[in-house]
């Protein structure tokens, strides 16, 4: 038994950690959180050229044929330097849910060679993380409904679509939208969603939140061309095993963004000087740091152990995927709060990265559902049994 | 990373289930042997330590020529696991085991090893510490129990406070200070001291659960062989320390088996005790509630293994033990406090009360949880340790 990184484990998190430091310094992060879809065409192609687009998928499909704990490997680090734009949701959600799904297998080169991006449209108005929730309907080859909080949608060029047909669940494929999208302008939402539109269309209406590093879009659907890729039983165990893929893969970015948030609280309480002295050395600050490695270090563990079991299909992976996110979600908001308040009115500036780090953190809090959601599915499993 | 068992380490745990299976007592009851008193209850633990050293299974990871197994820190690890799962009576010489013993064998003469190891896994010979002081506790290098050099003898002098298992006793590792012109951590030395020797006096502490686990010990010219310095003279602190991290890497290994249950227990009562005319067990809050002690109970064992791991490749524990000390013990705090909101006001009867749950267990584990944040270095000081020692901030005191 052995619960720490192999060797190659440790190269690849090396490679990674200089991949994106030399790739996605903090200015890029800056830069990109300015743009729609915060997606820029270049660093694109350097992630697919270095695998990144497809480390999950098998070398059959052109991918790296990686397991998921190198996966979380790989999302810390992209936590740690705050990654922007479409790759988490082509990556780990709609990569995973065609992955999920043998007959979807052959698009996945698409997106290992970088030419293509995607995302999963799962919530609707009811805002809920299961499929219950979902009311778009799709049948005789379109879909109609509107889908809330799609991540990257503006840069996907497909949509995977989750949506009733005939009562089952099913999951659909909306490819293509990148050119048939609309976006509408900023401020101009509800009249955007109200004026009539040309049949089939797709349209596409950003939805500014406290993450732009990472964009949220309602994606409204009326009679849109759809392919069926899966419905029933099927579409409901692809979409579990997707969902708990990209809950683990967020839980393990969300190390990377607390370790990284630790760190620079630590730097800082040792460089700032108050009353003539550090500030790290007062114990009323030196014991938040101690506690950001504390929720830093759980969180790390409970990662990896998901994604470990995850991998391995042990028989508690699942209620071990919600311990990871329950946790992880209270213990990155905490850490950021501990590493803003140590910085005085420093972290409370613009300039300071802190505040990226803590809108992030919120993100995901929420993604995939909060410590509350996954508490009770955790209660489910080990109460209700 | 493989969280799997390897086939040795399985081959362990098949070959102790099967020895615990027809040799775990039966009368054992859960926290005592029904009826007896503290002493009566220690010889108990001392006689069920002694079958298990017969059975060649104490000290699974010490080495061979000590009377050990020799036998891995993960096998270690599952020895701990399977006593915990079999609700097996606690070993008696508990600090001799875990803390004591494994200080011997980093620092001791070759004649120590040999004079002292075997009869800590046989429990013929009871260890204590003697560490804190009335005016030393947190800050341990300010003791002031003083040991002269009197030819081929130290002559100690001074009060030791909470000392655990003082009352039954053979021996102590006891920090003394044998340079006071040094700076503090300059002039402590450890020596093992016999406990039966002319001088020594134990008076019984009680404690706020009605207990008397610990002690306070004092000195009055006692006379130790000088060939009884463990390590070197005015080193004692380096000692010292090698123990407090043993005591946190190492104290709550199985604890969260303990946990888990007591967590099984308490889902079982949720179940069936009344909440507002429904079982507790479907209060949406109590539920959320009880999530979230599965989980830290849940990442406790991830930390352990993590740590044990690192410990394994590594070598000696460091200071990152005391991540698991605060853990553990502040999510025990939280734990019973839960358990106490579900019992409702059941959770407050003591021992002996007929509508109690469990005898009283939950009333007493409530107010035992108290002391966790205190014993073996407050969280405060945890968080010093982690602060200065793990993230290099300047050191505070």
């Amino acid at each position: 038994m052995q619960f720490g990184l192999t060797e190659t484990q440790r190269l690849l998190k090396n490679s990674a950690r200089e991949f994106f430091a030399t790739e996605c310094p903090m200015a890029e992060v800056r830069r990109l959180m300015e743009i729609d879809g915060a997606y820029d065409a270049s660093l694109w192609q350097k992630l697919a050229e270095n695998g990144w687009t497809g480390i999950i998928f098998d070398e059959h499909d052109g991918g790296m044929g990686l397991g998921l704990v190198e996966m979380a490997v790989a999302a810390e680090e992209m936590g740690r330097a705050l990654l922007p734009g479409p790759y988490f949701s082509t990556v780990f959600l709609a990569g995973a849910l065609l992955n999920s799904l043998p007959q979807a297998r052959g698009r996945l080169r698409a997106i290992c060679e970088g030419r293509e991006r995607a995302t999963v449209a799962l919530l609707e108005e009811s805002a809920r993380w299961d499929a219950e929730g979902v009311r778009t309907e799709a049948a005789n080859g379109r879909v109609t409904g509107r889908k809330l909080f799609v991540p990257d949608a503006s840069t996907a060029e497909s949509l995977l679509c989750i949506a009733r047909s005939g009562g089952d669940l099913a999951i659909g494929l909306v490819a293509g939208c990148r050119s048939s999208r609309n976006t509408a302008p900023f401020g101009r939402g509800s009249e955007a969603l109200a004026e009539p539109r040309p049949e089939g269309a797709v349209l596409t209406l950003a939805m500014p939140a406290i993450d732009r590093t990472r964009q949220l879009y309602c994606v409204d659907f009326d009679r849109a061309e759809v392919e069926v890729l899966a419905t029933g039983d099927e579409a409901q165990r692809a979409l579990e095993r997707a969902l708990d893929i990209a809950t683990v893969a967020l839980a393990a970015e969300m190390v990377g963004g607390m370790q990284r948030v630790t760190e620079i609280a630590v730097e800082y309480c040792k460089t700032r000087k108050q009353f003539g002295k550090p500030i790290g050395q007062f114990q009323a600050v030196q014991h938040q740091c101690a506690d950001m490695l504390l929720l830093t270090e759980s969180s790390r563990s409970a990662a990896y152990y998901a994604a470990w079991a995850l991998q391995e299909g042990a028989p508690d992976a699942r209620t071990a995927v919600s311990v990871a996110k329950a946790y992880a979600s209270d213990a990155y908001r905490e850490a950021g709060n501990r590493g803003i308040q140590v910085h005085g009115g420093m972290g409370f500036t613009w300039e300071n990265d802190l505040h990226l780090y803590y809108r992030r953190a919120k993100a995901s809090e929420i993604a995939f559902g909060d410590a509350a959601f996954h508490r009770e599915r955790i209660a489910r499993m080990v109460i209700d049994g | 990373m493989d969280l799997n068992y390897t086939a040795e380490e399985q081959k362990f745990r098949d070959e102790l289930r099967s020895w615990l299976e027809s040799h775990v007592p039966k009368d054992w009851t859960g926290r005592k042997a029904a009826g007896h008193s503290m002493e009566e209850h220690f010889a108990y633990l001392r006689a069920w330590q002694k079958q298990v050293y017969d059975g060649g299974w104490a000290g699974v990871s010490w080495p061979q020529e000590y009377g050990g197994r020799g036998a891995t820190l993960m096998e270690q690890v599952v020895f701990t696991e399977e006593m915990a799962r079999v609700s097996a009576p606690p070993l008696a010489n508990v600090l001799g085991l875990a803390l004591i013993g494994p200080t011997i064998i980093a620092h001791g003469a070759a004649a120590q090893k040999e004079r002292f190891l075997a009869k800590i896994l046989s429990a013929d010979e009871i260890w204590c510490q003697g560490f804190s002081e009335p005016n030393a506790g947190s800050d341990l290098a300010a003791l002031r129990t003083e040991a002269r050099r009197d030819g081929d003898h130290f002559m100690v002098n001074g009060q030791k406070v909470w000392t655990s298992y003082g009352w039954a006793a053979d021996w102590c590792e006891l920090v003394v200070r044998t340079d006071p012109a040094a700076p503090k951590h300059k002039g402590l030395t450890v020596l093992l001291v016999d406990m039966h020797s002319p001088g020594v006096e134990v008076r019984p502490l009680r404690q706020m659960t009605g207990e008397s686990e610990f002690n306070e010990v004092f000195f009055h010219d006692v006379r130790v062989p000088a060939e009884n310095v463990l390590g070197a003279v005015n080193d004692g602190w380096n000692v010292a320390i090698g123990t407090l991290m043993h005591e946190r890497a190492t104290l709550g290994a199985g604890l969260h088996i303990v946990y888990r249950r007591q967590f099984q227990r308490l889902v079982d009562i949720a179940r069936s005790i009344d909440r507002n005319g429904s079982p507790a067990s479907h209060d949406p809050v109590l539920r959320q509630k009880l999530a979230q002690v599965y989980a830290e109970i849940e990442i406790m064992r991830l930390n352990q293994m993590r740590s044990l791991s690192r410990i394994s490749q590594g070598g000696a524990p460091g200071p990152e033990g005391s991540i698991q000390k605060l853990f553990w013990s502040e999510l025990n705090q939280r734990f019973q406090q839960v358990a106490q909101e579900v019992l409702g006001p059941f959770a407050q009867l003591d021992k002996g009360s007929e509508f109690a749950f469990d005898d009283g267990q939950w009333a007493y584990s409530y107010l035992r949880a108290r002391g966790n944040t205190i014993e073996a270095g407050t969280s405060e000081i945890q968080r010093n340790i982690i602060g200065h020692f793990v993230l290099g901030l300047p050191r505070s005191y």
